[in-house]
């Protein structure tokens, strides 16, 4: 009988913190900034420059840490991690090896093959590196120390998950608890979240640990589950054939789907880690804990629970909106305003997801303001316009977060309430269309649909369909 | 002197360092690593049972900035310390990860 294995999967996840400023000095973090327009003698390791401490990258550490049911090393330091590489100016990186902020935590995760909590080793804080562009023209390498000194916490988990889908349903839950907590937008995509995997494959029932390899540059969840697949392929296809797994770092090429070596541990770094002396120890008192667990946002599971009594909407429904913290601030911001839950949820649910899919967005991107939001409401509510005009309306403000009321009125989007106007409309469609009038004479129901929607083309869409239905019917 | 270092280790820390030292050079460094572990070696005579490890020489803690923008655009005065630039970038010997 052939071999059974396991596959045993820990992961390396870096997150980049959302403060206003590097960790170590005031330059701004800024995304998408020209070359090199965000940097200072600290963040491009200019002798005799010293770092300083950004408060609020300990105060994000700590948060996550409390989320993650960690221990919070209170009295903690940083360290110098020593590598040469041009994106990296010191030729050493501020991190946290002896002392890092958070210890032995764990997440819960939920799949199909059960619940089950991964432990987190360590959480640690440390600096970002700049960016390296290859140009092939001058045949050389160009450098961007924007993104140098841009504030990283590394989320270290125990080697607890088995498959794909639970270091998916990992990643989840770190995004989740992060977003809610406003200390990342977590994108995979923007590099803002970033996870290796180390991966080793076992036969089922076996004590030890088989030889784990290093997986890099993973930039979706499919490219993980992709690479998850592939390496233990690999790995059960060298133990088969009687080889060895040789430990090492390997790139994922997403465009070939696979991945190759990038450096054996022949060669691996010696990083030399000693205290940095250029930074004083960091002491977090149990008044400064105490702080910041009291400022703890409420996390999802709560948020759900209050929903489903505060609310009159469908489970499906909260599960959607909370999903993303900012479309559930969005949620409760607009129903704060209207008042009306259930339809603040039928937009989002309906229109907004429609948007986001078509455009490939996600809901992180919503640029609409509740207050907008339910300015459209009360549109729609007091008839001002009909639903096909909200519609549109509603696709403006989704692109450009127009206010709905002044639009409207610019456009002249009103719905028409002057029943004469309409009276006298409707009189000359029946006029035009006397074959329609006639099969709905006969009792085709169905004619008197024509009949209002060549009344609202003739109206250009400026009148309420109830109203039409109503004056249509009396005078046929 | 009891601390030796091989040739191994001098030329191990060497690649390490990235420096590329003469034979001169590498004789004289092996001397001054071997005195400066026998220094340690010394240190490490003292009872030191009770002590914390110590973290940082001066006794200052929680030293911090708020998270404020203090720092413009000074691409400028950065791109003069590149050896060489193209598009606002620092130059560099083509580098491969």
């Amino acid at each position: 009988m052939a071999k059974q294995y396991e596959t045993v999967i820990g992961l390396e996840v870096h997150v980049e913190l959302a403060t206003k400023t590097k960790i170590f000095c005031g330059c701004s973090t800024a995304f998408g900034g020209a070359p090199n327009t965000h940097t200072c003698p600290v963040c491009t390791g200019m002798p005799g420059s010293l770092p300083v401490l950004n408060k609020q990258v300990v105060n994000y550490a700590v948060a996550v840490g409390l989320a993650t049911n960690c221990t919070i090393t209170q009295y903690c330091k940083f360290d110098r991690k020593n590598y040469f590489y041009p994106d990296n100016p010191q030729n050493y990186q501020i991190s946290q090896l002896y002392l890092p902020i958070c210890r032995n935590g764990h997440v819960d995760i939920e799949t199909a093959a059960g619940k089950k909590s991964v432990g987190i080793h360590e959480i640690h804080m440390e600096e970002d590196a700049g960016k390296l562009i290859h140009d092939e023209w001058e045949d050389c390498s160009l450098v961007d120390y924007n993104r140098s000194g841009v504030p990283l916490i590394e989320i270290v988990s125990e080697p607890d998950m088995r498959s794909a889908e639970e270091v998916i349903a990992y990643l989840e839950k770190l995004r989740m608890i992060i977003q809610y907590l406003g200390a990342s937008d977590c994108k995979l995509n923007e590099g803002s979240m970033r996870a290796d995997v180390n991966l080793s494959v076992r036969e089922v029932g076996a004590e030890e640990f088989g030889t784990r390899t290093e997986m890099k540059n993973l930039n979706s969840f499919r490219a993980i589950t992709h690479a998850i697949e592939g390496e233990r392929e690999r790995q059960i296809d060298l133990l088969e054939a009687g080889q060895q797994v040789v430990q090492e770092t390997r790139r994922w090429d997403d465009a070939k789907e696979y991945s190759y070596a990038m450096r054996s541990k022949e060669d691996a770094q010696d990083y030399r880690y000693f205290p940095d002396p250029d930074l004083v120890p960091v002491y977090i008192s149990d008044e400064w804990l105490a702080q910041i667990r009291e400022s703890q946002p409420e996390f999802r599971e709560e948020k759900m629970e209050r929903y489903k009594k505060e609310f009159d909407i469908p489970e499906y429904d909260i599960g959607i909106i909370t999903d993303s913290k900012h479309m559930a601030d969005l949620f409760e911001e607009t129903v704060a305003i209207c008042n009306q839950p259930k339809k603040v949820s039928n937009w989002l649910m309906g229109e907004t997801l429609r948007l986001l899919k078509e455009k490939s967005m996600d809901p992180e991107d919503i640029i609409f303001s509740p207050e907008n939001l339910a300015k459209l409401i009360h549109l729609v509510d007091s008839k001002a316009v009909n639903s096909t005009v909200a519609k549109e309306v509603f696709e403006v403000m989704f692109a450009e977060n127009i206010d709905p009321e002044k639009y409207v009125e610019e456009k002249g989007l009103n719905t028409v309430n002057d029943e004469g106007a309409l009276r006298k409309t409707i009189e000359e469609v029946i006029q035009a269309n006397p074959q329609s009038v006639e099969d709905y004479r006969n009792g085709k129901e169905k004619a008197i649909g024509f009949l209002v929607g060549q009344t609202m083309k003739a109206m250009k869409g400026k009148a309420d369909p109830a109203s039409v239905n109503r004056i249509l019917k009396e005078l046929l | 002197m009891a601390n030796v270092i091989s040739d191994e280790t001098i030329e191990y820390v060497g690649i390490l360092a990235k420096l590329e030292l003469s034979d001169e050079e590498k004789e004289q460094a092996k001397k001054d690593m071997g005195s400066m572990l026998d220094y340690i070696d010394k240190l490490a005579e003292l009872d030191t049972t009770g002590i914390e490890p110590m973290s940082h020489v001066f006794p200052v803690q929680n030293v911090f900035r708020e998270d404020v923008v203090t720092n413009g655009d000074e691409s400028e005065k950065t791109l003069k310390n590149a050896p060489g630039g193209k598009d606002n970038m620092f130059m560099v010997p083509k580098t491969f990860e």
